[in-house]
């Protein structure tokens, strides 16, 4: 297991020459383990009312914002909207609010989301072994959650109230997920909220820990960078371009089995390269709001995407690449 | 490759001994031109990458017709799992061939031998022409051979590795003594490790990542069928010394041990 000191010193080295090397065996892995290909998604925000205080999020409780939750009828507006584009990996996300989007609400999303695509992962609030076994059983193959970041004091500074204070809890969730029965786990720092490289450090640690305690799970990471608010009162640790690259690349290398997600909150000139890099699987034409791909609305979103190409645009750059788009890459066979 | 060389496996007779994987392309034109332009005769698919529904992406219609298709179970990770993945591929796309790749470890990709005994009882049972990835293992490989299986395929190396025939000399154990066709899988980074396994005995070679990211796919798929056809050629050819097995005759001293008229 690499060191803190380690992955400092690869942060910190800015030598063109060992950034090269480290990229050009971070692409060989990648292509040996990978192939030539991306997987698509996309991310449908089904609620955004939530009772956490994260003071960096877009849904923070404390925001002024319209609040909304899907219908039913809603929920199947955005699914076909999203379908019709081709994708067939949906994302479903919640703010936390058990009122508002409790486990039930998911899984009736779930079920719905069962009709258009092949692939169905949650970006939800953490949940009990119970919960997450009901919505397996409902059709939900990934779960998705990140720590944030793994410095405990700056967990609590970030996050001062609500459910969400409770680090054990959280960081125990993949845990809980894999116990389920749930065959796919991305785990991720938002990085800026801690020092990049002892977050990488924990969640190294983190995800060896869960790939020797359940081996047969595929693991994959996602490396977003937080994006400040507007009159954001704390500073962060911005993650550079450049360092961006570094753990992309450092990531292959250290887990050339492990998959690597880059959202739309990346611009398409950071998106373009890295596929190269290590990253596997990105979404397209996103939409961060509830309601976003019928009503066409901006508004009230969690964060603001940089990555604005519709997902025939992504499509023609893959295919200019050499790389090839994967929209299924899942097939739920019940619960078997 | 010659007309008196077939190799049979479920009652089928394959011409070309190279088997090939279609994940991994970054064009699936190409893929296609590259089974075409080689002859590749039997075709590995992943069910969990066939689109449900009918798509401008959907692998299956690039694999030209008369190919031979083998579903392979990737992502099932134990026996049921397999046997689900297989029933589902006869059912929507009359697949009756299975690659049973049964893998609960995400890290080495290393399949599970005991699951994958199981899940061929059972499909062998059910009449699909089953097909068992594994690391190989005596003891396993007969147990397949008595569940049914139509052939075994251990693994080379390392799925993704290219490190070839790191298994080499437990491969060669099961051509020796197991009485079903033994097709080398995974870990073939070179057309000239696929043909030393053709060279060994092994009666075929299944290979994926070596030929879809080659700065030439069509070329690197048409080098490893011939790789394929020279290897199988020289296994023919060899003589006995260099194979290192003992003559069943002894031309040499047998005299010693003869009547005299």
């Amino acid at each position: 297991m690499i060191s803190l000191p380690e992955i400092t010193a690869v942060l910190k080295n800015d030598d063109p020459a060992f950034l090269e090397q480290l990229a050009r065996r971070a692409r060989r892995l990648t292509r040996m383990h990978f192939g030539n290909t991306i997987s698509l998604y996309a991310p449908l925000y089904l609620s955004n009312y939530c009772e956490n205080f994260c003071t960096y999020c877009g849904f923070n409780c404390g925001l002024d914002i319209h609040r909304s939750r899907l219908t039913p009828a809603g929920m199947e507006k955005e699914m076909a909207c999203i379908a019709r584009k081709g994708i067939r990996n949906l994302l479903l996300l919640t703010g936390e609010s058990p009122r508002h989007s409790p486990p039930s609400y998911l899984k009736e999303a779930v079920i719905l989301a069962g009709k258009y695509f092949s692939g169905i992962g949650v970006e939800i609030y953490p949940l009990q072994t119970e919960e997450y076994k009901i919505l397996h059983a409902a059709g939900v193959d990934s779960v998705t959650v990140y720590q944030e970041t793994y410095d405990r004091k700056r967990y609590a500074h970030y996050h001062p109230a609500g459910r969400k204070r409770d680090y054990d809890y959280r960081y125990q969730t993949p845990q809980r997920a894999a116990e389920a029965g749930i065959p796919r786990l991305t785990l991720g720092v938002l990085f800026g909220l801690g020092k990049p490289a002892a977050d990488l450090h924990a969640l190294y640690r983190h995800l060896e820990d869960l790939m020797k305690r359940y081996p047969g799970v595929e693991y994959a990471l996602s490396v977003p960078r937080i994006i400040p608010l507007p009159d954001a009162p704390d500073r962060y640790h911005i993650l550079s371009d450049r360092n961006l690259a570094k753990v992309i690349a450092l990531t292959r290398i250290l887990f050339p089995s492990v998959g690597i997600n880059l959202s739309t909150r990346e611009p398409a000139a950071i998106r373009d390269r890295m596929i190269h890099l290590g990253v596997t699987r990105i979404s397209a034409e996103s939409k961060t709001m509830v309601g976003g791909y019928y009503r066409k609305t901006e508004e009230d979103a969690q964060f603001y995407i940089k990555d604005q190409r519709s997902v025939g645009e992504i499509l023609r750059m893959l295919k200019s690449q050499g790389l090839d788009p994967v929209f299924t890459d899942w097939r739920r066979i019940g619960s078997a | 490759m010659t007309p008196k060389d077939p190799l049979v496996i479920g009652g089928k007779t394959i011409t070309n001994r190279f088997f090939l994987g279609t994940g991994k392309f970054g064009d699936k034109k190409v893929m296609r031109t590259a089974i075409e332009k080689s002859g590749v005769e039997v075709v590995t698919v992943a069910l969990r990458r066939v689109d449900q529904q009918q798509t401008p992406e959907n692998l299956l219609d690039f694999v030209p017709e008369n190919t031979i298709l083998m579903i392979n179970t990737s992502g099932a990770r134990n026996a049921r799992q397999a046997v689900t993945i297989a029933r589902i591929a006869r059912e929507s796309l009359g697949i009756n061939w299975v690659k049973i790749e049964v893998i609960d470890d995400s890290k080495y990709l290393l399949p599970d031998n005991q699951e994958t005994i199981k899940c061929t009882e059972i499909l062998a049972g059910e009449g699909f022409t089953v097909m068992p990835y594994i690391h190989p293992d005596l003891y396993v490989a007969r147990e397949l051979q008595k569940a049914g299986a139509a052939s075994v395929m251990p693994l080379g190396s390392l799925i993704g590795s290219g490190e070839g025939l790191q298994a080499r000399k437990f491969i060669e154990i099961l051509i020796r003594e197991i009485d079903l066709p033994v097709v080398v899988d995974a870990g073939i980074g070179v057309p000239s490790q696929a043909a030393e396994a053709m060279e060994m005995g092994a009666d075929a070679v299944l290979a994926n990542t070596a030929v879809s990211i080659a700065r030439d796919p069509v070329q690197m798929a048409r080098a490893f069928s011939l790789a394929v056809q020279a290897g199988r050629l020289a296994h023919r050819a060899r003589s006995r010394e260099i194979r290192g097995q003992a003559s069943p005759s002894s031309p040499l001293t047998g005299f010693l041990f003869e009547e005299s008229p």
